[in-house]
C-alpha cells in the first residue's frame, strides 16, 4: 500500500514536468500543426543555463537565500529560452510554414540535434550536479511513504502555470487571437489578427514553459547535461498526444497520466514479468503508450481527429 | 546509373559514356587511393559503402513513399544482431554465412512489417515519432536483455563474431596472390560491399520503375488519390517498410561480420539521423541523391577530423571541437540548411512520368 501510494505520488511529480512540456507542444502543433522537434532540448538550455546562473551567483554572492537565487536562476533561464525559441520560429519554421509536410519536420530534427551540440560545446559532455536549492530531506506524511520539498514545489509551480495559461488562453486578447490563428490562419488574418506575431509569440510562450519545466525537472533529479532534453521531450510528446494534440486540457491530463503510468509501471513491472523485465524498462512505457493511443484512439483522451492531419 | 552519371559534375551532360567509365574506373580505384592517405581511409570507404546500402533503403522508405522513418537503424541492429548471434562464440553457433545473411534480411523485414502494422493510419509526423520510438525499444532491448537470461550480453556487446567466408575464401585474411603480392583483407570487404551496393542499385532502379514504385510514388504524392485508382495502401506501405527493412538487415549483417563486434552504441538514434540526414542531403527519392549523399556525409566527418584538429591546434593550441562534435554540428547544419535552401537535396529527383515520351529511353527527362 505504501509503494502504490509512493509510486503515484512520483508519477504526480514527474506528470506535472511532463504536462508542462506537453503545453508547449500542444500549443504549437495546434497553431502550425507541426512537431517542435526541438522542444525538449530548449528545456535542455533552460536547465544549463539556469546552473550556470547558480554557480555564478554562489561565487558572486554566497550567502545568498536559496529561493533568491532560484528566481533570479529562473529569470535568466526564461528570456535565454524564449529568445531561442523566438530565432528558431523566426530563422527556420517560418520560412518553411508552405513547404512539403516532410520539410518543417525534418528541420526540427535539425535544431534539435544542432542544440543539443551547442550544448556540448558549451556546457561539455559531462554530467553536472544541479544545486539543489530547495530542501531534499524526505518528509514523511505518512508512514513510508516520502515526500521532498522539492517535490511539492514542482507541483505547486506547475498547477499554477496551467491556471496562468488557461486564463491566458481562454480570457486575453492575445489568446483569443491564438485560438483563432489555431481555427484558421487566414480567416484569422482577415479578422485583423497579426498571425506571424501571434505564432512567434506561441512559440515564445511554449519555450518559457520548457524552461521552467527544465529547471524543474534539473532540480528533482539533481542532475543537468546536454542530452537531459530528449526523453522528457518524446514523453511529453506521448503526452500530448494521448491527451489529444493541440489541446491544452488534454496536454495536462495526458502529462499526468503518462507519469502516473511510469511511476507505476516501473514500479510493479518486476512482479508482472516474474523478474524478466525491471526497472531499466521505463522508458519503454511511453512508446507502448504512445503506439496503443495512436492505433486505437488517434483522437487522444480529449482531442480531436489526428491520424489524417500531418 | 543515368542519374548518377548525369550528376558527374562537367563531364556528366557533355559526354554520359565518358562520365560512366570515370564513375567506374573511380570505383574500382577508389581503395587504392585511398591507401595512399593510409589504411584507416580503406576502412572508412567500407563504411561509406555500407552507409551507402543504409541510405538506399532509408530511401525506398523515406524518398519513394514518402514515410518518414526515424527509427531506421533498428534494421540495421536486427541484421547485425542476427549476424552476431547465429556466427559467433556467445550461443556457439556458426551458421556459415550463406545461411546467415537471408536470416537476417528476413527477420529485419519482419521487423520492419511489426513497425509497419500499428502505423499504418499515421502519417508524417505521427509516424516519424513511432517510428523514433520503436527505434530507441529496440535500443533499450538489446542494452538490458542480458538479465535475468543472457541474450544480448547487454551494453558490453558480442564480439569475435566470425567473419564472411564465401565459398571457403576468408575474407577477412589477406589474400595471397603470389609470394610478394597480397591483396589486403580491407580490399575485399570494399569489393564485396561495392558488388552488394551495385546490385541493390539495379534492384532498386527496377523497383522503382515497376508497378510497385509508382504505386509508392502515387501514394507519396496523394495518398487519398492513390486508394481511389485502387492502390492497396496498406500493402504498400508495408511493402516499402519490409523492404527497406531488408535493405538495412542486409547492412547490418555485413557490418557485424566486417567489424567483428557489436554493441547497442552503434544502433543508437544519432545513427539514424545520420541515414536520415544522408538521404535529404543527396535528394529524397533519388538513388544517385541517397549514393552521393551517403559517400560525402561519410567521408567529410573523416576529412574534417584530419583537418579540423589540426587546425585547431595550430589555431587555439587546443581541441575544442572534437571529431564527434564536428559530426553532429556537420549533420544537423546539413538538415537545417538543406531543408532551408535547396529541400530538394544536392541531386533532386525527377517526375520521370510527367513525360512519358521519355519512358522508352530511361534516364534523365527533363
Amino acid at each position: 500500500m505504501e509503494t502504490l501510494i509512493q509510486q503515484i505520488l512520483n508519477g504526480l511529480v514527474i506528470g506535472s514536468v511532463y504536462a508542462l512540456i506537453a503545453l508547449g507542444y500542444t500549443m504549437v502543433y495546434g497553431i502550425l500543426g507541426l512537431i517542435n522537434f526541438a522542444h525538449g532540448d530548449v528545456l535542455m538550455v533552460g536547465a544549463l543555463t539556469a546552473l550556470q546562473t547558480m554557480l555564478f551567483l554562489m561565487g558572486f554572492a554566497p550567502g545568498m537565500s536559496p529561493v533568491v537565487m532560484l528566481t533570479i536562476a529562473l529569470a535568466v533561464a526564461i528570456p535565454v529560452c524564449m529568445m531561442i525559441g523566438f530565432t528558431m520560429e523566426r530563422l527556420a519554421y517560418r520560412r518553411l510554414r508552405n513547404a512539403p509536410r516532410l520539410a518543417p519536420l525534418i528541420t526540427a530534427i535539425g535544431m534539435s540535434f544542432l542544440l543539443q551540440t551547442v550544448a556540448m560545446i558549451i556546457w561539455g559532455r559531462n554530467y553536472h550536479t544541479f544545486p539543489q536549492l530547495i530542501s531534499t530531506t524526505p518528509m514523511q506524511p505518512i508512514e513510508g511513504v516520502f515526500v521532498t520539498p522539492v517535490q511539492l514545489t514542482i507541483i505547486g509551480v506547475s498547477a499554477l502555470i496551467m491556471i496562468g495559461l488557461m486564463l491566458l488562453v481562454n480570457k486575453t486578447r492575445i489568446g483569443r487571437a491564438m485560438r483563432a490563428t489555431a481555427e484558421n490562419h487566414r480567416v484569422a488574418s482577415l479578422m485583423g489578427v497579426d498571425t506571424n506575431a501571434v505564432i512567434a509569440f506561441t512559440f515564445v510562450i511554449g519555450a518559457a514553459l520548457a524552461a521552467v519545466a527544465g529547471v524543474m525537472f534539473a532540480s528533482n533529479y539533481g542532475i543537468a547535461h546536454y542530452g537531459m532534453g530528449f526523453m522528457p521531450g518524446l514523453k511529453a510528446f506521448t503526452a500530448a498526444v494521448l491527451g489529444g494534440i493541440g489541446n491544452l486540457g488534454g496536454a495536462m491530463l495526458g502529462g499526468i497520466t503518462l507519469g502516473l503510468v511510469e511511476s507505476l509501471g516501473a514500479g510493479y513491472i518486476e512482479h508482472l514479468t516474474f523478474g524478466f523485465l525491471n526497472s531499466s524498462y521505463q522508458d519503454i512505457f511511453a512508446f507502448i503508450i504512445l503506439g496503443l493511443v495512436l492505433i486505437f484512439k488517434p483522437t487522444g483522451l480529449l482531442g480531436e481527429r489526428v491520424s489524417d492531419r500531418a | 546509373m543515368n542519374e548518377l552519371v548525369a550528376a558527374v559534375p562537367w563531364l556528366g551532360k557533355r559526354n554520359p559514356m565518358a562520365a560512366r567509365w570515370l564513375l567506374i574506373i573511380l570505383a574500382i580505384a577508389a581503395p587504392f587511393i585511398a591507401m595512399q592517405f593510409g589504411r584507416s581511409w580503406v576502412r572508412i570507404l567500407d563504411f561509406a559503402l555500407l552507409y551507402m546500402m543504409l541510405a538506399l533503403g532509408l530511401n525506398l522508405v523515406v524518398g519513394f513513399a514518402g514515410l518518414l522513418d526515424l527509427g531506421y537503424i533498428a534494421f540495421y541492429a536486427v541484421g547485425a544482431y542476427t549476424f552476431a548471434f547465429l556466427a559467433s562464440p556467445h550461443f556457439g553457433i556458426h551458421l556459415p554465412f550463406w545461411m546467415v545473411l537471408p536470416l537476417g534480411a528476413a527477420f529485419a523485414a519482419v521487423a520492419g512489417i511489426m513497425l509497419g502494422f500499428p502505423v499504418l493510419r499515421l502519417r508524417g509526423d505521427y509516424l516519424a515519432i513511432v517510428t523514433l520510438g520503436f527505434g530507441e525499444i529496440i535500443r533499450i532491448f538489446m542494452l538490458n536483455l542480458n538479465y535475468p537470461v543472457n541474450i544480448t550480453n547487454g551494453p558490453q556487446g558480442i564480439n569475435m563474431i566470425d567473419p564472411i567466408v564465401l565459398f571457403g575464401w576468408d575474407l577477412s585474411r589477406n589474400l595471397q596472390v603470389t609470394e610478394e603480392i597480397s591483396i589486403h583483407s580491407l580490399y575485399l570487404y570494399y569489393y564485396l560491399f561495392l558488388a552488394c551496393v551495385i546490385g541493390s542499385i539495379i534492384f532498386i532502379q527496377r523497383l522503382q520503375i515497376s508497378r510497385v514504385g509508382r504505386a509508392w510514388a502515387a501514394m507519396r504524392d496523394d495518398e487519398l488519390a492513390a486508394k481511389a485508382i485502387g492502390i492497396n495502401t496498406r500493402n504498400m506501405k508495408l511493402l516499402a517498410f519490409s523492404l527497406g527493412a531488408t535493405f538495412g538487415g542486409v547492412a547490418g549483417c555485413l557490418f557485424g561480420a566486417f567489424q567483428g563486434f557489436v554493441s547497442p552504441e552503434s544502433f543508437s538514434l544519432m545513427e539514424s539521423i545520420a541515414v536520415l540526414t544522408m538521404v535529404v542531403f543527396g535528394g529524397m527519392g533519388n538513388i544517385a541523391g541517397a549514393i552521393v549523399g551517403a559517400f560525402v556525409l561519410a567521408l567529410l566527418p573523416e576529412i574534417l577530423r584530419d583537418v579540423a584538429i589540426p587546425l585547431q591546434q595550430t589555431l587555439f593550441g587546443k581541441v575544442i571541437l572534437d571529431p564527434e562534435v564536428l559530426r553532429m554540428l556537420l549533420l544537423s547544419l546539413a538538415m537545417i540548411l538543406m531543408m532551408l535552401l535547396r529541400p530538394a537535396g544536392l541531386i533532386p529527383a525527377r517526375a520521370r512520368y510527367a513525360h512519358p515520351e521519355n519512358l522508352h529511353r530511361g534516364g534523365a527527362a527533363k
